[in-house]
């Protein structure tokens, strides 16, 4: 009834290839915004930030790159972990090495250096693909590790080995370490979120998303119709290299404060952040933020819901977790290969035609 | 997404705070590669402060309640769970993870709320002229280290010279450690430290004991924990290392890390910091809280190593909330008043004599500047026929002399790194 193309009339060609074509959507996504811009950080506290939000956005740029790597072009990945600590360690780097520099600045510049490993590691992938593109980049993922640990020159030859965020400033207030406040944290956060997202729906419906589509569906077809596949799977490393680079940025500077690689950025991130773009939807923009915010949410409701409400014991949740997860991901690859994002499309197409089916 | 919403909003309404009680958190790990130490810490923790309920009917009429929130030993969750309890009233915070523990360093700082890392954690937390809110009596890693030194020189009459000490690490914040103390250590006493690193989460050791058979140190050091512990007993075994020159630290001498490797574990040496065997306090336990079924875990632990000392941590934690509470002349203390009552504490042989768990640790006093402790550890020797962990020495103290300067410099490069004035502990 509210939910239809009806009535609306594209006089462009803009405006018949806008992203959100339904003027309901448009309001919504307008709304959307102004919720998390202008209402969640007069409200926001420690909790919600630290414990859901801010992990969430987090990792939602995290998905995106995943997916464009992985759901866009076709390339599975499993260093994403590995990529995140290059994003974590050039921003320690640079915040120690350059300490007048603003950490947008520095932000951006640790995903452009992520981007340019990942075109390292991402050069195998122009001679194998599948099963053993995904093992060479798990290499990645220990080699890196294995190198941030190795070489002390990386947590500037601290005791510990950790790399900790001092604390910097932006328009008069601290956005890094303990003093922060959380909506600072969450509105820089967020302002990365927005701005990244927006580049990657538009890269993805543009030639260079058409590029690696190609690719992905039939790369042999792809190079006959004139895709050059060096050019389309090395942008797409670097393009998601970037992303992941700048989560991994924000997953240290703003929200943990103090890393350590092996734990912070082990196989299990990546495995987490692969988890959310299967769960979410490859090849999906908003997939990749319903995964993030599906694998963010679980353990915390679990933990509510089961400790906090029926009394379990801590152990039974956490395992009862794990059980969720595979088994969820079992269902999501056979019953449902493009995830949340498909059945929020799926939604959609009925909404349509809601309150009228036939 | 509305109804996960209207369920997690409903969760924070059951969870919110209730009057009249003190809480102690417990970030606790029953999941994951760490578990094994986790749980009977865990247990012990949480089955003290039930004890003090049921018996004395809280501290000082007060409550206590345990809330316990599973880490997995993984920091992001670590620091979900501080921020889930410390809207509480949450008094103090013992992570029992050295990871977790420098999230939270920076955090309850900024917030106000103790930290006691007991034997963990931040070794340079001990300069409380820096870490106002930091504590970790009654020992730290450097002590640790330089016990372990100390009593292989009364083993080799006074000399290391020449020998060759390889030191096990678990490649983390924790394992590292004590690795600036021993290169000192070695320095001085002349010996030469091989360092082997083990990576989380410590099953892959075939190349460092590889490395260890082909060196043949005099000794390893083993800084380990969780499943690394298991394993690195059961190698040693493997290549016949002799049992009685194998060392753990404190974290790497409970019974499941030598069971698995049965009689080939006979002779193994660690570290304590507590006694050993029956105290009075596990008959009160046994009667008050797991006969009548509040037992926490299965009940299986009591008595166990680790479960010793989670039942040790947690009576520090209480007899800082009772000084506490004679400080301020208050039942119900806040955050603030428990780090007076912990700035304060003083443990004497008579006080732990009467709680029913004599000489379960040194007895020592916290002041202002001093938030470590004396540092004295014991060694004790696994007996695999028995099936029980012998003691073998009184408490030995640590070089002073060594961990002090250290300690002053790490802090100091902390002070000045997060931009901490220094207290003045002599006002």
């Amino acid at each position: 009834m509210f939910y239809r193309e009806a009535g609306d009339f594209k006089t462009t060609y803009a405006a018949d290839n806008q992203t959100f074509p339904i003027a309901f959507d448009r309001w919504r996504y307008w709304a959307v915004l102004f919720v998390a811009v202008f209402v969640i950080p007069l409200v926001i506290n420690d909790y919600w930030a630290n414990a859901l939000l801010i992990p969430f956005l987090i990792y939602a740029i995290a998905a995106i790159g995943l997916n464009i790597l992985t759901g866009y072009c076709g390339q599975v990945s499993l260093g994403t972990g590995g990529f995140m600590a290059v994003g974590a360690y050039a921003t320690y780097k640079l915040m120690t090495a350059f300490v007048w520099m603003d950490m947008v600045t520095i932000t951006l510049l640790s995903g452009l250096i992520t981007a340019g490993v990942g075109v390292l590691f991402g050069l195998p992938s122009l001679r194998i693909k599948g099963f053993y593109l995904a093992v060479a980049t798990l290499a990645a993922q220990f080699f890196l590790v294995w190198i941030f640990n190795r070489v002390p020159w990386f947590y500037n030859y601290s005791a510990s080995g950790q790399i900790n965020a001092p604390e910097r400033m932006m328009f008069g207030v601290p956005v890094t370490g303990p003093n922060a406040e959380v909506w600072v944290k969450y509105l820089f956060a967020l302002g990365f979120v927005i701005v990244l997202s927006w580049v990657a729906r538009n890269l993805t419906r543009g030639s260079v998303g058409r590029q690696w589509m190609a690719i992905r569906d039939m790369d042999i077809a792809a190079e006959i119709i004139g895709v050059n596949p060096l050019k389309a799977k090395l942008t797409a490393f670097a393009v998601s290299s970037f992303f992941v680079g700048v989560s991994g940025a924000l997953l240290f500077s703003i929200f943990l404060g103090a890393v350590e690689v092996g734990e912070a950025f082990g196989i299990s991130k990546s495995f987490l952040v692969l988890f959310m773009v299967i769960i979410g939807g490859l090849g999906s923009i908003f997939g990749s933020f319903a995964g993030a915010a599906f694998m963010v949410l679980l353990p915390v409701v679990l933990k509510i819901v089961g400790v906090d409400m029926f009394g379990w014991p801590t152990d039974i949740v956490q395992h009862l977790q794990f059980v969720i997860v595979g088994g969820l991901i079992v269902f999501f690859l056979i019953v449902e290969p493009h995830g949340l994002a498909q059945l929020w499309r799926l939604a959609k197409e009925k909404l349509r035609l809601w309150p009228f089916p036939h | 997404m509305k109804k996960l919403l209207t369920l997690t909003v409903a969760g924070l309404m059951a969870a919110g705070p209730a009057m009249a009680e003190l809480v102690f958190p417990s970030l606790s790990y029953r999941t994951g590669p760490y578990a094994a130490g986790g749980i009977p810490f865990a247990d012990g923790y949480a089955d003290y402060f039930t004890l003090l309920n049921e018996r004395d009917g809280g501290i000082g009429g007060v409550m206590t309640r345990v809330p316990e929130c599973e880490t997995a030993y993984n920091t992001e969750r670590g620091v979900e769970c501080y921020e889930a309890t410390r809207g509480e009233g949450a008094l103090v915070y013992q992570p029992l993870s050295t990871g977790i523990t420098y999230q939270l360093i920076p955090r309850v700082t900024a917030d106000g709320i103790p930290l006691h890392t007991m034997g963990y954690g931040r070794t340079s937390a001990a300069n409380g002229e820096v870490f106002e809110w930091v504590f970790n009596y009654p020992a730290n890693y450097w002590d640790g280290a330089s016990v372990i030194i100390n009593y292989l020189l009364e083993q080799n009459e006074g000399s290391l010279e020449g020998q060759k000490i390889a030191l096990l690490y678990h490649n983390s914040a924790y394992g590292r450690e004590p690795i600036r103390t021993l290169e000192i250590l070695a320095e001085e006493h002349g010996f030469e430290l091989v360092q082997l690193a083990v990576d989380h989460p410590g099953q892959e050791q075939g190349n460092q004991w590889l490395t260890i058979r082909r060196e043949r140190p005099d000794y390893v050091v083993m800084w380990g924990w969780g499943v690394m512990n298991q394993v690195a007993v059961q190698e040693a075994a493997n290549i016949r290392y002799p049992m009685d020159q194998f060392i753990g630290n404190w974290w790497a001498g409970a019974e499941h890390d030598v069971m698995p490797a049965g009689a080939d574990a006979d002779g193994y040496l660690s570290l304590n910091m507590n006694v050993l065997g029956d105290l009075p306090v596990f008959d009160e336990i046994q009667q008050y809280v797991h006969d009548a079924g509040l037992a926490a875990g299965d009940g299986s632990n009591l008595g166990s190593v680790l479960y010793t000392r989670g039942m040790y941590a947690a009576m520090l934690a209480a007899e800082a909330a009772r000084t506490a509470q004679e400080i301020h002349g208050v039942d119900q203390i806040d955050a603030s008043m428990m780090r007076d009552g912990m700035e304060a504490l003083e443990i004497t042989e008579e006080r732990m004599e009467e709680l029913g768990m004599p000489g379960v640790g040194p007895a020592f006093e916290v002041t202002c500047a001093n938030h470590g402790g004396p540092g004295m550890g014991r060694i004790q020797q696994w007996n695999a026929a028995d099936q029980e962990w012998v003691t073998l020495t009184d408490f030995i103290a640590p070089d002073d002399s060594v961990t002090q300067p250290l300690i002053e410099e790490d802090s100091m490069a902390f002070a000045e790194e997060s931009g901490i004035e220094p207290r003045d502990c002599a006002m």
